[in-house]
């Protein structure tokens, strides 16, 4: 306990648990919607998107403004793979697998030929895990975190009501009149933004387990869609403090802890559901 | 005026119309029964009277108080619905989106429907159940609840019986009935031609050429085709 409150006065310690509370939110409200449109893969796809974008960004010698070119990108990614087309010529499935190998090929080339760092190996293996770099935020991508995030907490519980209309049927939805085109534009926006931002907590490869394991294990659980979106959130916040605290303390890389911690809470309460379901 | 007339209506894909030159009207307190073969053109109808699909050529028009937006809509269930974590309530409560209008969330009156609905298809005691957790007829009545949440008008009920027993299904059938009785018109797409019949005001047929009318002239233009065939 000491430990923690003695590595609590460090401005930078605290800037990283209060952005990876926020992420951790955002992602797993996001999950819900996500798991249930079996859109979990998306996240992934577009995780490495990011990575690519990064790398882009560093070429340009924006790294400092990375984030002017990382959203858009990664924006557009989402909004072509959360679009379904019902002549497609490709599958949505197999469409997210080349977009997403596409630009992590492209990110680790451009990183490979153009860095300007060293050390190239440790700068994709850090992009890709996450590594150390939520202790190394600035207070600008603090605050940028801070707003967005609350940005999509607020859309969310403001649009609830629509939100589960269109994520439970969305034909009856469009049939009484909802736009959602527009609902599923938001979603893909909100998707990209989250990922991005997620990306300095977990880093691109681990991003999905944010979004995929805490609505998992709150589906195990609830059997109601408020009750599985609260359980989501609070099973994502708890897991990323753990796991943030247990990192700082040992010093083991914060991403990874994170994910752990969410592997063991699924774990547990499918052991458990396991038994539950044996009972009745 | 009529609550639903189609003029002039041709449907059809890009690849090219699949029923050209439909022309019918439904009146308030009618039952029309769609039937047909897959594929001709009776899902393809219904979303566009739903607005889910705009009409190759032609029109629908609403009348009578009725905007198109307020049509309750029983579709069939989607794989992704079958284990979908919401409560009983939580579905049938989305049936009231179409009349959130400028609030954010549901009123006091939109839940107060809600219950009254759910009474009325009996599923009151499985309000906190989830719904994945439901049989394939309760499953249906609670997506009936949610319909009729969205309506007061005209239900559309896509081969509402598909997937239950027989015993089940004579439950559903009598519950459309008697909504028809108390006043809600019906649009019904059916396989099954001996219950449309049984149930139907009007009928619409696209078994070779389309056919619009009552039940009786439905009967007699079977007869006389019968005849010909003979």
């Amino acid at each position: 306990m000491d430990i923690i409150l003695n590595y609590l006065q460090y401005p930078f310690v605290r800037y990283a648990l209060i952005v990876g509370v926020l992420i951790s939110l955002c992602s797993s409200l996001l999950g819900v919607l996500l798991v249930l449109k079996r859109y979990s893969y998306i996240g992934d796809g577009l995780s490495h998107v990011a990575f690519g974008a990064m790398a882009i960004s560093a070429v340009l010698h924006m790294t400092d403004q990375k984030m002017f070119v990382i959203l858009p990108l990664t924006v557009a990614a989402a909004v072509i793979l959360l679009k379904k087309g019902r002549n497609a010529k490709i599958q949505g499935d197999a469409k997210i697998a080349m977009i997403s190998v596409s630009s992590l090929a492209l990110g680790y080339l451009l990183m490979n030929r153009f860095s300007a760092s060293a050390n190239v190996s440790a700068d994709v293996c850090s992009t890709l895990f996450g590594s150390t770099s939520i202790l190394t935020l600035t207070k600008g991508e603090v605050w940028l975190c801070v707003i967005l995030s609350l940005l999509v907490v607020l859309m969310y519980v403001l649009l609830y009501p629509r939100i589960f209309a269109v994520t439970f049927d969305e034909d009856f939805a469009r049939a009484s009149g909802m736009n959602t085109d527009l609902y599923n534009l938001l979603i893909a926006v909100i998707t990209a933004v989250i990922i991005v931002l997620a990306m300095n907590l977990v880093g691109s490869l681990l991003i999905s387990a944010l979004v995929i394991f805490p609505s998992i294990t709150a589906m195990l659980v609830c059997h109601d869609f408020r009750s599985v979106t609260i359980l989501s959130a609070v099973t994502s916040v708890s897991c990323a403090l753990v796991g943030m605290l247990v990192a700082i303390v040992f010093g083991t890389p914060v991403g990874s802890t994170i994910v752990m911690c969410d592997l063991i809470v699924f774990t547990i309460v499918y052991v458990i559901s396991l038994f539950k379901g044996k009972g009745r | 005026m009529a609550l639903i007339t189609c003029r002039d209506l041709v449907l059809g894909y890009e690849d090219g119309p699949i029923v050209e030159n439909l022309n019918f009207t439904l009146n308030r307190g009618e039952f029309l029964c769609i039937i047909g073969e897959n594929g001709s053109g009776k899902t393809t109808l219904m979303k566009t009277i739903l607005g889910l699909l705009k009409p190759y050529s032609g029109e629908v028009l609403f009348g009578d108080g009725l905007k198109q937006e307020q049509i309750g809509y029983l579709p069939q269930q989607t794989l992704v619905q079958k284990d979908f974590p919401a409560s009983v309530e939580e579905v049938v409560l989305s049936g009231r989106q179409n009349h959130l209008g400028r609030h954010f969330f549901y009123q006091k009156e939109d839940h107060e429907i809600a219950k009254k609905n759910m009474e009325k298809l009996q599923i009151s005691d499985l309000r906190k159940k989830s719904y994945r957790h439901l049989s394939g007829g309760q499953q249906q009545r609670v997506l009936l609840a949610r319909a009729l949440c969205a309506t007061e008008d005209l239900l559309v009920l896509d081969e509402p019986v598909t997937g239950l027993d027989a015993q089940i299904t004579k439950i559903m059938y009598d519950t459309i009935r008697s909504l028809n009785k108390e006043g809600m018109t019906i649009i019904m797409i059916s396989h099954d031609v001996d219950m449309a019949l049984q149930l139907a005001t009007h009928i619409l047929s696209f078994e070779d050429t389309h056919f619009f009318g009552t039940k009786q002239q439905y009967l007699s233009y079977r007869e006389k085709n019968r005849g010909k065939a003979a």
